[in-house]
């Protein structure tokens, strides 16, 4: 109990910490990283839940591949304009009023809402269950999902191909 | 922990990364402020997933993670595209529908 509740703190201030470095920062590269850091932490959040194989995918997918994708783009538009890769922010003010409003909302939301507080046990694997639900009943889900990164896939190669 | 620290932090998360959206001029910053709220949204279907005993919530994240990268994918070949025609990646820049 007290151990998944010092992981839990942990996670939450690295979390909280790299996400607002990720908004904060004037080096763009600097923000990548920790957005990187970010996801990190939501991956052992997700182990603390018991979710293994989602940690595993978010390490793979969101920390491998999009900070990937996102520090290529970086890399190849500042050689496009040449020019330093700071970045300016605007309306601080407004945006931590809508932010500050709307985190108080669900806040209030979440406090007055009756949550169960007692976590199930686990009955088996959440990794095998996961794939048998994937490929039973959200089977038609999956062939949609491969279509659609296809499509992506496709799409993105159209916009960014080289100009002729 | 229980289900309610899940989601206090998940919608801190979630604030945080509407001010990134808010307040960047960059597009790609705009980009990572969407990242951080769908990251805090999976945080919140894992987390009922967990505590409710449903795999579906799961099951879900694994689809949402998937959707998100493909948009990263497209969003980023945009912001090249735009580079090529506009020489410019701050959003405000990007108003020539304005007529």
């Amino acid at each position: 109990m007290t151990l998944s509740v010092a992981a839990f703190w942990c996670l939450a201030i690295v979390l909280v910490g790299s996400a607002l470095a990720v908004v904060l920062t004037k080096n763009l590269f600097h923000s990548v990283l920790w957005l990187a850091l970010a996801l990190t932490g939501t991956a052992g959040l997700f182990l603390t839940l018991d979710a293994e194989f989602l940690a595993a995918v978010q390490l793979l997918l969101y920390a491998g591949g999009v900070i990937t994708i996102v520090v290529f783009a970086i890399v190849v538009t500042e050689r496009l304009v040449a020019e330093r890769i700071t970045q300016s922010s605007r309306r601080i003010g407004a945006g931590a009023l809508l932010a500050a409003t709307l985190l108080a909302a669900l806040l209030r939301i979440i406090t007055r809402a009756s949550v169960t507080e007692v976590r199930p046990a686990m009955t088996d694997d959440t990794t095998f269950r996961m794939g048998e639900t994937l490929l039973t009943r959200h089977a038609m889900s999956l062939e949609l999902l491969a279509v659609l990164l296809l499509a992506s896939l496709i799409g993105a190669i159209y916009f960014a191909r080289p100009e002729d | 922990m229980g289900l309610q620290g899940y989601l206090v932090l998940a919608a801190v998360v979630f604030c945080i990364g509407l001010f990134g959206v808010i307040t960047r001029r960059n597009t790609v910053g705009i980009l990572l402020g969407i990242e951080l709220m769908l990251n805090a949204v999976n945080i919140n279907l894992v987390a009922f997933s967990r505590f409710h005993g449903e795999i579906a919530g799961m099951v879900f994240t694994l689809f949402t993670i998937s959707v998100t990268v493909a948009e990263v994918a497209l969003g980023l070949a945009l912001v090249i595209l735009l580079f090529r025609t506009r020489r410019t990646i701050l959003a405000d820049h990007i108003d020539w529908l304005k007529g």
